[in-house]
């Protein structure tokens, strides 16, 4: 690679400034991956078709593989690696954990970032709205079932929390 | 999950069984945590130094000689590995059964998207660009490209007819079957392929040993088939070969046979450069290149009375196995065994051939050939009870085996026969009386209001309907299969004194190792939590067999229960009283470690007793059991787009025994979905040969928002044989959506397809012809 060709971007990604060296073609999810080692993003098509590599941007739910990660200079990227507080999971991991909502467990954090954001704009979603809402995430493992009662016992706890 | 699950009546006192702590306990996924924070690493997580990035180049056409393979002398081949056929050190060839598929292709190709040559380069952009710097000539021959075609021997492109292997199975004298009933019924369905479509491409990744030999991680299914295919391309001896497996972000049998050829692939641009080589398809290749479940053609006729009782069945099954063997006459004798259904035959005569084509080989999928029958002879019991004027579940419970039936391979049901237990709890379940009469009339009325120009305000035309299937699928190998496996399951302990299964059977999302932490911990007495499940790696677990066919709980499952029996006895006689929970396990265990060594304990498949199978007659018990599943699919269907909306499915399945009850309702669920999707919506298309649709936008699969509300009954009838009573559950879901999907249809339009998937452009067809 020419390494000319390489220019800087810094993003807030979950929470910390972190400074990579890119190409302007780099995509968001290979900047994540690659350059700063957060895999947990996932790789389903590159096309903008699965939601495996689901991240909020500026708390935006955004398909980092169809993302330049230039666009996201200067902005906030929250991706799997940061739901989680000090090493506990966040309600919505966790209710994903409990009620069998991840099983290979591939679409697992794009799903999650979708639920997130979901559940930031609306804290008593309906079924109908949760399956709405994650739509635009594959999976091939779950038939969607227990990710719908999964979300929608985080949305009760956090409700329950935030009393 | 409570509210998915009942106890069978036919379940038997529970003095007889002693109730355990941790099985039939919804305990915490062991892999649950990772998965959920992102800290799971599939095999593109890894981070290898000196990495080369792989690339294949492939056929572009369906059936040609090679004339020549030119490197573009314009592009910078600087530090590009290039592999072609005379790299390989072994035999060129992904031993699966025979060894008739190329691992690269040197003179020939029967299909497009064959591997021809391998490029590995450390920027993965420089290979890719590389990839159309090789210029293949082809001298192109006439191809045979669907299964009419091979049939017909458009091409040959096995032997002398295109046949890879022929199955009858007869039984009861047919001819008289049909003199002796009062109709004869006749019907032909036909289904497509279908991609698996784990989320997770294949994934492999290849390092050369400092001991001569090579090393494979990645994603995988079968660690010991990729074991077994290595040592045949590398010409090494097995100590020299050693498989790992990464977390695998989905199987459904795509990555049971394929991963030696993505992991050959690796090995051999590993031996060559010397360098640690990782290839990771892109969706495009997976969906264009990777294995996918046979098409099918299944020809049913049948006798019956007046009555509804079935006589005679005679079925002509035809599936396309693509260009090589892989998998596939074990996909045709499991779709031949399953091609009665579930039903008594007096008579029955299956004929079954699967041939090849010039199109990318088929392999396994959930189901392995059974859904393919299931869904021919299930949409013909629905044929069957609309020309005798019968309600399809009145047809279904008069013929649906009981206990002390014979199958028409002659097997007797012995034992744990849920049939007409899941069918019962299924119709109540989804009310199924009730909503027929109901959809009935609200479809009538919705038409004479139409007639009168007084439909629906929006202007939509909807009709609904109810549908239902009925299956039983054998669990484990077919007929001799368990026995020539031989499978061989270990479990040892840790320095540090917990328990450790050693298995080659994986975690491919449907929560194996889980399992088996509860089934050790459940014999030994301790928290599940205390037992450590090994990754799959053939230089440190046995060969238990591949993950496939529902056999890991049922059968390995089985032989890790009895390790941990042995284990427990050496233990307590050792420490001359009971264990007692976890704590004094560890305890005792770490004296045993210290005073007499290391603890390993094995135990090998061993045929249990009454099960005989003749391999030549296709005569005997095909399996050791069945598992049942009945469903109930609710549709509503726009007479003007041919859209259908899938309402509500209802589903009990009896799978013996749940060891882990949100884990066997999620295999239901997905399963379900993904038949779903094979009878509404997924649709491999071809031109000349290619996958026309290899991407997600245009292969097709449920969102959350085509997927219905799933109510899952799971109904419990012990099998003697399985860990405390458990059969199979992973392929079963997939054998009864499509059909009911069929029959709601039918009920809703009055419009009958014989073909899947019943897409808008086919329906629409179908509604036109018919002149709705
Ligand atoms: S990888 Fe981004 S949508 Fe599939
Ligand atoms: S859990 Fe496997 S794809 Fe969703």
């Amino acid at each position: 690679m020419d390494a000319a060709a390489l220019v800087p971007c810094t993003m807030q990604v979950n929470g910390d400034a972190r400074t990579c060296a890119i190409t302007p073609a780099t995509t968001l999810l290979e900047a994540l991956r690659y350059t700063l080692g957060l895999t947990g993003s996932k790789q389903g098509c590159d096309k903008g078709d699965c939601g495996a590599c689901t991240v909020l941007v500026d708390g935006v739910p955004t398909l980092s593989c169809l993302t330049l990660a230039l666009a996201c200079d200067g902005r906030a990227v929250t991706t799997v690696e940061g739901l989680a507080d000090k090493g506990v999971p966040h309600p919505l991991q966790d209710a994903f954990d409990r009620t069998g909502g991840a099983q290979c467990g591939f679409c697992t954090p794009g799903m999650l970032m979708s639920a997130y954001a979901l559940l930031q704009r609306e804290a008593a979603p309906t079924r109908d709205e949760i399956s709405h809402a994650l739509s635009g995430n594959l999976c091939r493992c779950t038939g969607y079932t227990k990710i719908l009662d999964a979300v929608e016992l985080a949305a009760a706890e956090l409700r329950e929390r935030a009393k | 999950m409570a509210r998915s699950r009942t106890a069978s009546p036919e379940r038997p006192a529970r003095k007889t069984i002693t109730l355990p702590a941790s099985v039939g306990v919804n305990v915490p996924r062991k892999d649950g945590r990772d998965k959920v924070t992102g800290a799971a690493l599939y095999l593109d997580d890894l981070r290898v130094p000196g990495v080369l990035h792989g690339r294949t180049v492939r056929s572009t056409v369906a059936n040609a000689r090679i004339v020549s393979v030119t490197l573009d002398p314009a592009f910078d081949w600087t530090g590009m590995t290039v592999v072609d056929h005379r790299d390989i050190p072994g035999e060129n060839c992904v031993a699966v059964i025979e060894r008739d598929q190329p691992m690269l292709a040197s003179t020939h190709v029967r299909h497009v998207d064959e591997p021809i040559l391998l490029l590995a380069h450390e920027d993965a952009e420089r290979v890719e660009a590389a990839v159309s710097a090789v210029k293949i000539e082809y001298e192109p021959l006439t191809p045979a490209l669907n299964l009419e075609e091979s049939l017909e021997k458009k091409a040959l492109v096995r032997g002398d007819d295109n046949v890879f292997k022929t199955i009858r199975i007869e039984r009861g004298d047919l001819d008289e079957a049909f003199v002796r009933s009062d109709r004869v019924i006749e019907g032909e369905y036909w289904c497509g392929h279908q991609e698996q479509l784990y989320i997770e491409n294949n994934a492999m990744l290849a390092e050369r040993t400092k001991d001569g030999g090579i090393h494979i991680r990645g994603s995988m299914q079968c660690p010991y088939y990729v074991h077994g295919a290595l040592q045949v391309l590398l010409n090494l001896p097995p100590e020299k070969v050693r498989i790992e497996q990464t977390v695998t972000g989905g199987g459904f049998g795509g990555k049971e046979d394929y991963p030696s050829v993505i992991g050959g692939h690796a090995a051999l641009l590993a031996w060559k450069s010397g360098r640690p080589v990782k290839i990771v398809y892109d969706r495009l290749e997976d969906l264009a290149a990777t294995t996918k479940r046979h098409p099918a053609r299944v020809r049913i006729k049948t006798g019956v009375m007046n009555d509804g009782t079935l006589v005679a069945l005679d079925a002509d099954v035809v599936m396309d196995g693509g260009a090589y063997l892989t998998l596939t006459p074990v996909v045709l004798s499991r779709g031949a065994i399953h091609a009665g259904g579930c039903y008594r035959w007096d008579a029955a005569r299956i004929f079954a051939r699967a041939v090849a084509t010039n199109t990318p080989p088929n392999g396994a999928f959930r189901g392995f050939g059974a859904p393919q029958t299931l869904f021919a002879i299930e949409s013909h019991m629905d044929r069957i009870a609309a020309e005798l004027g019968m309600d399809p579940l009145a047809l279904r419970r008069k013929n649906a085996v009981k206990l002390g039936d014979v199958t028409p391979t002659g097997q007797v049901l012995k034992e744990s026969v849920g049939s007409h237990e899941v069918l019962e709890r299924t119709a109540k379940r989804a009310k199924y009386a009730e909503k027929r009469a109901r959809y009935e009339r609200e479809n009538a009325a919705a038409e004479a209001a139409e007639r009168a120009g007084k439909g629906a305000k929006d202007g939509r035309r909807l009709r609904r309907g109810i549908g239902m299937a009925l299956a039983m699928h054998g669990a484990g190998f077919t007929g001799s299969g368990e026995s020539k496996l031989n499978s061989l399951a270990a479990l040892d302990l840790t320095p540090d004194g917990r328990p450790c299964v050693r298995i080659s059977n994986t975690e491919i999302g449907q929560g194996t190792n889980t399992v088996f932490g509860q089934i050790v911990g459940e014999v030994l007495g301790i928290p599940h939590e205390q037992v450590l499940v090994h990754v799959p790696d053939t230089d440190h677990v046995p060969d238990s067999g591949p993950t496939v066919a529902s056999r890991t709980l049922m059968v390995v499952g089985g032989l890790i229960e009895k390790c941990a029996k042995k284990m427990k006895e050496k233990l307590e006689l050792f420490a001359e009283h009971p264990i007692e929970g976890g704590a004094d396990f560890a305890r005792i265990a770490k004296r045993w470690l210290k005073e007499r060594g290391p603890l390993r304990v094995e135990q090998r498949y061993q045929k249990p007793t009454g099960i005989e199978w003749d391999d030549d007659t296709y005569q005997g018990d095909a399996y050791g059991v069945f598992a049942y599943a009945a469903i109930a699919v609710e549709v509503e269907v726009d007479l003007d787009t041919a859209e259908t909306k899938l309402l509500h499915v209802t589903t009990a399945q009896d799978i013996g025994r749940a060891i882990h009850p949100v884990l066997c309702a999620g295999q239901i669920e997905g399963g379900t979905l993904q038949g779903l999707g094979w009878a509404l919506m997924e649709e491999v298309r071809h031109k000349d040969g290619k996958v026309w649709n290899h991407q997600l936008t245009n292969y097709i699969i449920p969102t959350s928002a085509d997927a219905p509300p799933i109510d899952v009954e799971i109904v419990e009838i012990p099998y003697s044989n399985g860990p405390w009573g458990a059969k199979g559950v992973g392929e079963l879901p997939m054998d009864v959506p499509a059909p009911a999907v069929i029959a709601a249809i039918a009920h809703a339009t009055g419009c009958r397809l014989d073909e899947i998937p019943a897409t808008p452009e086919r329906l629409m067809r179908a509604l036109q012809r018919r002149g709705a």
